[in-house]
């Protein structure tokens, strides 16, 4: 099995460089495991077992923790992950228009990928901007007081 | 700070990022190195009071004038109008009616309505949250000297004698909670801050966190000193990256003046504090469930007893306090007791934050004493309503009530809104007016709470996706009198049998429009109309009981 790269990183170094900054104590498994979403942009199997072997746990347990959580994916994303927000906040400042037409002008429905690894859509829980709603969060960027008619705008900004 | 001639403040809340101020910040930058006014002039940041709709604001010391929302093209004109020359520039002026005169810093231009009353949001907006000499300069830091000097048990009595109550939504008493953890003879015990504020429509806390950090660690040192803990974790939901990293900063600077760690205030009291920031999960917000996380484990609630204050974090007694219940005991020890009964009513006494949303003029973050009713908050507050009338209110949350508008006018404390069977919640009032439909609105909040289940217990697991599909057949136009039945058991059940609060509190809005908007939700599946026109059932071909129907509106004129 070849080694999974990504940013020059290589996963099993990274994790054993993890570890022996945060140690092998399980309340530590969840900072770990957010900084391997970040700079990998998702927890793989192989990550997965390597955890599991360093931190002398049952791989189905760190399996049962990394998908338990929304900030933390078992898949691959796309170079840009498009969190949408559908609480009643958002939903009573008129966001079903604008995720109507997130949906169209991507072509993608919650919790798909595009064809070329661009985009990944998500639908997401509150983010606390509820005074800026209808609200979307591309990557770590928040747009508020989002309009049907500004999302290919706001997408055209993205490479 | 060195002498300047004004001083140029940009609000950067986490709204104002998003809006553009850091391009703001260095557009002002730029333009006040190109006019040479650099050694004149300071630049800073400052945190934001909740002002989403004029963000980012601008404000322009000693003249106090504020600009918004400004955007990095107007900088040149204010530069060159307003601090090269000194004239004002009119068209970039905050509207009168974006402003409440809870900016402190213009409640002497200002002031035609009835205040507010600061307390957890005092600091926030007026000092540098990433310098601690603001905060100490503001009486920061002299209520924990203070009760160092006092007893445990002396401390807790004025926290019980100031009848605060928890604000995270259950207003349970906050000294009583404090004095079951002291009352245990162990060891070790843990202070823990609940700031996975995921309420929605909720972000009071966000913004004490951002705009006032120190508030936190002073009021968890005093918590620790009277339980006699000597560690402690604030738990920040991990989406609000501005709030951990301010946190972050707030605790090493106590640890460098010794505010924080060994031996404080060269007395025998020792504490310390780690950040934990949450990896995205609602039920992390139930105080067992985050301590499972800290533990690194899945974010499932414990069975209760043994509560926390006895069984917590590792096995020992925890003590878990609300952001908001923290950012009140510093002002508590400083004033007494006694000045906090008199702020609210005799039962709830205080203040409370209020997230004001929805079809309303201004909305954005109150601090009002206990007892303002909606109606008041709307009126004064909001502004009056925005694109129609009232038709209803969800205080608290998405677990929290759907009041009709007969409601408007119950003073909002915990034991009125108790008595009324409404729920206080986190204070978030979300507010809704006649294009809302009410079995859309439910089917919302039902997507909301399947999703956020943590699926350890059937009732919840099941009860939330069941009654999110009836809530759909019902919005779709294919619902049965038979659902209206089973809404009302699912509801109960969800009350009755689901392990923690979540799932307890997920049946509250079926309960909420089954009773107050029966006729609306019947009229869906009677006439197969929606009286808001919002679900997708008006003027389409749909099925019923094997029969091809076409619905218009005529069916239900």
């Amino acid at each position: 099995m070849s080694v999974e790269v990504k940013n020059g990183l290589d996963i099993k170094k990274t994790i054993r460089e993890l570890i022996k900054q945060h140690g092998t104590e399980r309340a530590e498994l969840i900072p770990i495991m957010q900084k391997i979403n970040a700079d990998f942009g998702y927890i793989s199997s192989e990550a997965i077992e390597e955890l599991a072997l360093l931190m002398n746990l049952p791989t189905n347990q760190i399996f049962s923790v990394a998908t338990f959580y929304r900030m933390l994916s078992t898949e691959p994303r796309g170079k840009h992950v498009i969190q949408f927000c559908e609480s009643a906040p958002c939903h009573v400042a008129g966001s079903r228009q604008v995720w109507l037409a997130l949906q169209e002008a991507l072509g993608l429905e919650n919790g798909q990928t595009s064809k070329d690894n661009k985009w990944t859509l998500l639908t997401t829980s509150c983010l606390g901007a509820c005074g800026i709603g209808p609200v979307l969060v591309i990557d770590q960027n928040i747009y508020g007081n989002v309009q049907p008619q500004q999302v290919k705008n706001i997408l055209s900004r993205y490479e | 700070m060195k002498a300047v001639r004004s001083m140029v403040l940009i609000s950067n809340d986490t709204e104002s990022i998003a809006l553009g101020a850091n391009e703001v910040f260095s557009a002002f930058q730029q333009k006040i190195q190109d006019y040479g006014l650099s050694d004149e002039i300071s630049i800073s940041f400052i945190s934001d009071i909740g002002h989403n709709s004029a963000a980012p604001l601008v404000i322009i010391y000693p003249e106090a004038v504020i600009y918004g929302p400004v955007k990095p093209d107007d900088v040149l004109d204010i530069v060159e109008e307003h601090l090269d020359k000194g004239h004002i520039v009119e068209r970039k002026l905050v509207p009168a009616h974006e402003l409440s005169e809870h900016l402190t810093w213009l409640s002497s231009r200002k002031g035609t309505l009835p205040a507010e009353n600061r307390i957890v949001l005092k600091n926030v907006g007026l000092i540098d949250p990433e310098n601690i000499e603001d905060y100490i300069a503001l009486d920061g830091y002299q209520a924990l000297g203070t009760v160092l000097g006092k007893t445990p048990a002396e401390t807790i009595s004025i926290i019980e004698d100031s009848g605060l109550r928890g604000r995270g939504g259950a207003g349970f008493p906050t000294g009583l909670k404090w004095s079951f953890v002291a009352k245990t003879h162990i060891d070790k015990k843990y202070v823990v801050c609940n700031a996975d504020e995921s309420e929605p429509g909720t972000f009071k806390d966000r913004l004490v966190l951002e705009g006032d950090p120190h508030a936190i660690i002073e009021a968890m040192a005093i918590a620790a000193y009277a339980v006699g803990a000597d560690e402690g974790y604030v738990y920040i939901r991990g989406e609000y990256r501005l709030a951990i990293e301010r946190m972050k900063v707030a605790i090493k600077q106590a640890r460098e003046y010794g505010l924080l760690g060994k031996n404080i205030f060269s007395s025998k009291f020792s504490f310390d504090l780690h950040v934990h920031a949450g990896a995205g999960a609602y039920i992390c917000g139930e105080e067992t469930a985050l301590i499972e996380s800290i533990e690194g484990k899945r974010g499932e609630p414990r069975s209760r007893p043994p509560y926390p204050t006895t069984f917590g974090l590792w096995g020992k007694p925890t003590l878990v306090n609300n952001v908001e219940t923290l950012a009140n005991i510093p002002a508590i020890i400083r004033n007494g007791a006694d000045w906090y009964r008199s702020i609210g009513t005799p039962s709830s006494p205080g203040t409370k934050v209020y997230t004001i949303l929805g079809n309303v003029n201004v909305t954005g973050l109150i601090e009002v004493p206990m007892g303002i009713t909606l109606r008041e908050v709307i009126t004064i507050y909001a502004k009056g309503m925005k694109g129609g009338t009232f038709k209803m209110a969800q205080t608290g949350g998405s677990s929290g009530s759907i009041i009709p508008a007969n409601l408007q006018d119950t003073p909002m404390d915990f034991d009125s809104f108790k008595t009324a069977s409404v729920s206080l919640g986190s204070g978030a009032l979300l507010i809704c007016n006649e294009e809302i439909c009410v079995v859309d609105l439910a089917k919302v909040l039902l997507n909301f709470f399947r999703f956020e289940s943590c699926g350890k217990c059937n009732p919840c697991r099941i009860g939330c996706q069941k009654s999110f599909e009836i809530l759909s057949n019902i919005a779709e136009g294919i619902g049965t009198l038979q659902d209206l039945e089973d809404l009302q058991m699912m509801a109960n059940q969800l009350y009755e049998l689901s392990n923690c609060g979540l799932g307890q509190t997920a049946g509250s809005p079926l309960k909420d429009i089954l009773t107050y908007f029966h006729a609306e939700v019947e009229s869906h599946i009677r006439l197969k109309v929606c009286p808001a026109d919002t679900c997708p059932m008006s003027g389409k071909t749909i099925y019923h009981v094997g029969q091809e129907v076409k619905i218009t509106r005529e069916h239900g004129a």
